[in-house]
């Protein structure tokens, strides 16, 4: 087995992808975002619930796709559940920044999310794990109601500092 | 039987020897190349027509009056009798050079369809239509109220030819099909479908994108009056693809884009045009694409297409067999006859991973929903992984490919 392969597929990622967590249909959830990514088929569906704090109480994804997606999904979800808005904005760039291979340190607050490092050596394979960050952006912005979103299509996105710029680019 | 008599004349190994890319390295490993029904490689026949072009005749062609010019002229223009003769068609007339088949589709739906086709009429496609056969019907339908109407697909990958009698009804003015399926390698009866639309008095388009490089195509034996196919699929460059039309038919559009090449006079008000092929070549035309794919012909004629379409079947049918012995996979496409393609599911391993993974131990693969999405909605899969091939592979590849995707089953399960 080649390094690259043993570095995009480790034993972590390949975990999440067979028994992902959070897996399922959030009943009261206060945003449901469908995402998909018809380059290859992945869909997701995301249920987030925020707490009277704005804080992400509950989160759940259901939806089949690859090792890479759904992996990406499942730690998403673990990382994500109590956060607030903010930390779940600054995460989301930073995890861009780390699959895109736009910054070369990894926010440590990312944790295990880390592991999907190897992603930037495939650059095909960038959408695949920004489907379900793609979602959460989508249910971050909607706050509430359904909503859906692609991984084809062009979005401006606002970064923390208060500017635009081009979004990720997937 | 046939088929053995066909392959025992042809040296596959030599002819591995022409591609120069097929000694590629990928990852490491060596290449093997499975994924021919997207694009095919090409022979240094081929590369040498396009340098030889560019290093010694290239100018514009038809209006110069200078050497180059008429050698330029010559060669395009005898590109163009190279792909009648190749087609069966009546006259160099017949055929139009466009960038590939979509371009080809996309010329017939606005230049014959904008004419033709009117609310109420009914295009009839089949639910295995590659998105270039099915979108630029979708547009024209909803320019002109027309109405699309599907052949539907069987489990086993064949169309429900049952069903036709009450599909091709008298409003139905064009029937579009394609000859050989890019996703289930299903093989078309054309001559049989054409048959039933003539006697109707619709008019017949057949996709031959996967198969005019891979089975002999005799546009009269066929009976269609459209017959589109890309050149890069069939050995020859990218950007050149071919329009095949009846003559009357051709003669009775009006152009589509327009500009030089296609006009015989202007005025500031208003132009005539010249008659087909040359009314539907709006500007200068890919001049070495056709150079190129004329030598691609000449390459392929070479060998034989009898010989190659028995080369790919046995590939085909040797690796839709080994596939079907892994455990959890799932195997598209009829069980007989089939084009030089396999599409197969394998339960645990999603498409993309294991493209990844065949392609780091460098076998090209090809993962997704191939430009099916509706056919792939309907068989009730995300997408699949195809493995297509042409007469430079071997079954020695097949092999390899069935150890890795061995190994990736044991890595992801």
């Amino acid at each position: 087995m080649n390094p690259e392969l043993e570095e995009l597929y480790q034993e972590v990622i390949l975990d999440h992808s067979r028994r992902p967590r959070n897996f399922g249909t959030l009943a009261d959830a206060a945003v449901c975002v469908h995402g998909d990514n018809p380059s290859c088929g992945d869909e997701i569906d995301l249920g987030v619930k925020f707490g009277a704090d704005g804080s992400l109480q509950e989160i759940k994804f259901s939806g089949q796709g690859c090792a890479i997606s759904q992996a990406s999904a499942s730690l998403m979800t673990m990382k994500l559940k109590g956060k607030s808005r903010t930390a779940a904005e600054e995460m989301l760039h930073a995890f861009h920044g780390l699959v895109a291979g736009e910054s070369d340190d990894a926010a440590p607050s990312l944790g295990d999310l880390r592991l999907l490092r190897g992603v930037r050596k495939f650059p095909q394979r960038v959408k695949c794990a920004m489907l379900a960050w793609r979602a959460l952006e989508e249910a971050l912005r909607q706050n509430a109601g359904q909503a859906t979103v692609s991984t084809e299509s062009d979005f401006v996105r606002p970064i923390p500092d208060g500017t635009t710029r081009p979004g990720p680019g997937l | 039987m046939v088929h053995e008599i066909f392959r025992a004349s042809v040296d596959w190994r030599a002819i591995r020897q022409e591609f120069p890319i097929l000694g590629e390295e990928v990852h490491g490993q060596p290449l093997i190349y499975f994924d021919n029904a997207a694009t095919s490689q090409k022979p240094r026949a081929v590369l040498d027509a396009l340098r030889d072009y560019y290093e010694h005749d290239n100018a514009n062609v038809q209006r110069g009056l200078h050497e180059l010019s008429s050698r330029a002229t010559e060669a395009y223009e005898n590109a163009r009798q190279g792909v009648a003769d190749y087609l069966g068609a009546a006259s160099a007339d017949e055929i139009v050079f466009t960038r590939g088949t979509t371009e080809s589709i996309n010329l017939v739906a606005q230049a014959w369809g904008g004419k033709f086709i009117g609310a109420g009429d009914v295009i009839l496609l089949t639910e295995m239509e590659h998105h270039s056969n099915l979108v630029p019907w979708q547009l024209l339908a909803e320019r002109t109220g027309a109405r699309l109407r599907f052949v539907p697909v069987r489990e086993d990958g064949t169309l429900a030819l049952e069903q036709l009698p009450a599909l091709l009804t008298p409003e139905v003015k064009l029937f579009a099909f394609t000859h050989v399926s890019n996703s289930l390698g299903t093989i078309n009866p054309v001559a049989e479908l054409c048959r039933q639309a003539r006697a109707l008095g619709a008019i017949t388009l057949v996709d031959a994108a996967q198969s005019a490089g891979h089975l002999p195509v005799d546009v009269q034996e066929l009976g269609c009056d459209f017959l589109a196919f890309s050149g890069h699929k069939m050995c020859g460059p990218t950007g050149i693809g071919v329009l095949y039309g009846r003559a009357e038919i051709l003669e009775k559009m009006p152009p589509w884009h327009g500009g030089g090449e296609m006009i015989v006079s202007v005025t500031l008000e208003k132009s005539t045009y010249k008659k087909a092929p040359h009314r539907f070549e709006a500007g200068t035309p890919n001049i070495a694409g056709a150079i190129g794919l004329a030598a691609a012909i000449e390459y392929l004629e070479s060998i034989g297409r009898a010989a190659i379409f028995a080369h790919d079947s046995e590939l085909a049918s040797y690796a839709a067999e080994q596939l079907a012995e892994l455990p959890g996979m799932r195997v598209l496409g009829p069980k007989n006859e089939r084009g030089a393609l396999v599409g197969f599911v394998m339960k645990g391993v999603h498409p993309h991973d294991l493209t990844t993974f065949a392609d780091q131990q460098g076998l090209a693969l090809r993962g997704g929903h191939h430009c099916n999405q509706p056919l792939m909605r309907k068989f009730g899969l995300p997408g699949t992984t195809r493995a297509s091939f042409y007469f430079y592979n071997t079954i020695t590849e097949i092999d390899r490919m069935m150890e890795i995707l061995r190994a990736a089953v044991r890595f992801f399960s």
